[in-house]
């Protein structure tokens, strides 16, 4: 019986990352993966054990459940417990505390809370369900925008009326950019993240070679992309070169995903967003046009924009920024752990401190 | 749960045995040692792809008896069925129960039934108790393992979790996955009689799979797995990369952890690979002396840790 996925030859492509580090030994790199699942890859296949002494991979805002500001929290909860809406969700939402509770205790005061696998199954509910109100929560990157946006223009076109989103959808591009414009931060690469490429294309990332002189690398989701990545990053280093390049162009082509741009351009607009630890960034988050109103839970239920809180002694901000590692933080497996989280970089598998206490223990190798 | 058990009830009720948290209690008589064990089965849905509740509970209280090296005697049987199930249903259920146990070579001696009104169960809950008798100059017990043993599986992981999940998420491509729900004893009698005190410990990696049942065995030594040599369908890893579960973390109810001395390790290989229900045995790590860490080696060539999984299993989002 097969067991795992056949093995490239990745010792071949250590060695060679290897090699390339001792070649800036005397400097120490920082690559910053911007995507949940790559956070996720590089702590369950070990490759963070792999890397060399002065190549440090950190996480970046790529947890869409981590970024979503705790008043979003508060407002779902509001709408399931005061306006007899039945609220859908992917999984990981559920347990995020927001600033006074989370959908988990809205579920146990008796508000209707589901977790959905596909948007689709929310549309079928409603049209199941014509007299219940169903608000689906869109949370995500450009990777999950198209299929809500898609959502919203077939319960327009079909008149499921009892449809309604709540909007958090975020744009990772200029989070990218507020992070190489905030001065306290310093990343001396990118490796960008494949699925949302799939999506936007590997050009969007241009200006991070243009306009702020440093690599960026898109890799797919496994072990032995990322590490194909990093050696692309590390070679460029050495090379004093500066460029975008594509190691998954199995899936990622240069324009991407046009059909995919053009629904979401159609349905949202770029709007000013705010991330929880990074706070308000321009251009950074997807609201929904005026066309589609009418399935808007901002605009039918009058809801302002989320607030931002942080916990008293949570550094999310930090980790979110790559300014620390989980550990750092002196919550970090003491008040907040995956049972009992306090800050959302617990929360989502995703999250940084999630994956870093799920593969790490301390003295443990690696 | 682990809190729950050594917060709450140990602390009030523990006597010895119940201190070990074994899979089985031992009872010592003046002339042989009882193995005594109970669970209890809410498994939904009722069916699932290659089992149901009542196959599954007798073969869950059969394989705790197996772990401890005992040679299951009589089973009991409670039935707490919610007002409305189907009569049918019930039939189908019990006709497995009485197929189950035919396999196992094992009776059920005694047993209660209760009906209960709508709502206040899941149609139906069952829980088997069971004892068997212990071979009384061995125990098969954490304690013994000792850094070197090597850690064998009768074969692949996850089949049962991804079977019933495959059906409660409708995920179409696992369909043709089934629960390796299966009674061990016979199995692992052979392996006892085979290798004898060769055989330091052994536990059916259940809810939480093998990362939780490794943790928990983690007392004295540590272990090191090898990603590569873990048997697992492609079906069942496809299902887990869906769903965003670690395949180490999901439940098995027809696998059994064997630790046995290194100059043993191929002859408990041949006698499993002997057996129907050991065809895909696999030796799979060893133990170390980092006490109480379990390790893998990926496939990538790294390392990292299995930790003891928390809490419900969510799927992420993207």
């Amino acid at each position: 019986m097969p067991v795992k996925s056949s093995k490239i030859d990745t010792k071949n492509l250590v060695k060679l990352l290897n090699q390339l580090c001792e070649r800036l030994a005397d400097r120490p790199i920082k690559v910053m993966e911007v995507c949940g699942t790559h956070t996720v890859t590089a702590h369950s296949t070990g490759l963070h054990s792999l890397l060399p002494d002065n190549l440090q991979l950190i996480s970046g805002p790529g947890c869409p459940v981590c970024v979503t500001p705790a008043g979003f929290i508060d407002q779902a909860a509001r709408l399931a417990l005061e306006h007899d809406v039945q609220v859908m969700t992917y999984g990981d939402m559920v347990r995020v505390p927001g600033i006074k509770t989370s959908l988990e205790d809205v579920r146990r005061q008796g508000g209707k809370v589901s977790v959905v696998y596909s948007i689709n199954d929310a549309i079928a509910v409603a049209q199941q369900e014509p007299n219940q109100k169903i608000v689906f929560l869109g949370i995500g990157f450009e990777t999950t925008a198209p299929a809500t946006a898609f959502a919203l223009q077939r319960a327009q076109n079909e008149g499921i009326k009892n449809f309604i989103v709540l909007c958090a959808h975020k744009r990772i591009i200029p989070a990218m950019e507020a992070l190489l414009n905030d001065p306290a931060i310093s990343i001396d690469a990118f490796l960008a993240p494949g699925h949302v490429s799939v999506i936007i294309g590997a050009g969007a990332y241009d200006f991070i070679a243009t306009q702020h002189r440093r690599p960026c690398v898109v890799a797919g989701f496994d072990g032995e992309q990322m590490l194909m990545g990093l050696v692309q990053i590390l070679t460029q280093l050495v090379a004093g070169q500066v460029k975008v390049e594509n190691v998954y162009r199995s899936r990622v082509t240069e324009q991407g995903n046009r059909q995919a741009q053009k629904i979401i351009d159609e349905v949202f607009t770029p709007s000013m967003s705010i991330w929880r630890g990074l706070g308000a960034i321009e251009q950074s988050g997807l609201n929904i046009r005026p066309a589609f109103a009418d399935l808007d839970a901002r605009n039918i239920f009058d809801l302002g924009p989320p607030e931002d809180f942080e916990p008293s002694g949570c550094r999310c901000a930090e980790v979110l920024k790559g300014l620390i590692q989980p550990s750092e933080c002196k919550l970090f497996a003491q008040q907040c752990t995956p049972s009992a989280p306090v800050g959302a970089c617990m929360v989502s598998r995703e999250g940084s401190c999630s994956a870093y206490y799920k593969y790490h223990k301390a003295g443990a190798a690696s | 749960m682990q809190e729950l058990i050594r917060q709450e009830i140990i602390p009030r009720l523990g006597g010895k045995s119940l201190i070990e948290l074994a899979d089985s209690a031992r009872l010592d008589l003046p002339h042989t040692t009882l193995a005594f064990t109970t669970d209890s089965f809410v498994v939904w849905p009722l069916f699932f792809p290659g089992g149901d509740i009542g196959r599954l509970a007798v073969c869950g209280t059969v394989n705790d008896l197996a772990a401890r090296g005992a040679k299951p005697l009589a089973l009991s049987l409670a039935l707490i069925v919610e007002e409305g199930l189907p009569m049918n249903t019930l039939r189908r259920i019990l006709k497995s129960v009485s197929d189950a146990a035919c396999q196992a070579q094992v009776e059920v001696v005694t047993g209660d039934t209760k009906v209960v009104e709508r709502g206040s169960a899941n149609q139906l809950f069952i829980t088997t108790s069971g004892v068997g008798i212990m071979p009384s100059n061995l125990d098969f017990t954490p304690g013994r393992i000792e850094p070197g043993d090597v850690l064998i599986i009768n074969g692949a992981i996850g089949d049962h979790g991804i079977a019933v999940m495959s059906v409660r998420e409708g995920i179409s491509f696992a369909s043709s996955v089934k629960s390796d729900v299966a009674p061990l004893a016979q199995m692992v009698q052979k392996v006892i009689k085979g290798c004898g005190p060769a055989v330091k410990c052994m536990k059916d990696p259940t809810r939480g799979g093998l990362a939780a049942n490794l943790n928990e065995m983690a007392q004295n030594v540590g272990f090191v797995l090898e990603e590569e040599k873990i048997p697992i369908r492609p079906e069942v890893q496809g299902a887990c990369d869906l769903l965003g579960l670690d395949a180490l973390t999901v439940a098995n109810e027809g696998k059994m952890l064997f630790l046995v001395c290194p100059d043993s390790a191929s002859k408990t290989l041949d006698i499993l690979r002997d057996h129907p229900l050991g065809a895909e045995a696999a030796v799979i790590g060893r133990a170390d002396d980092k006490k109480r860490l379990v390790r893998l080696k990926t496939a990538l060539g790294g390392e990292r840790i299995i930790d003891t999984p928390y809490g419900r299993e969510l799927p992420r989002i993207c």
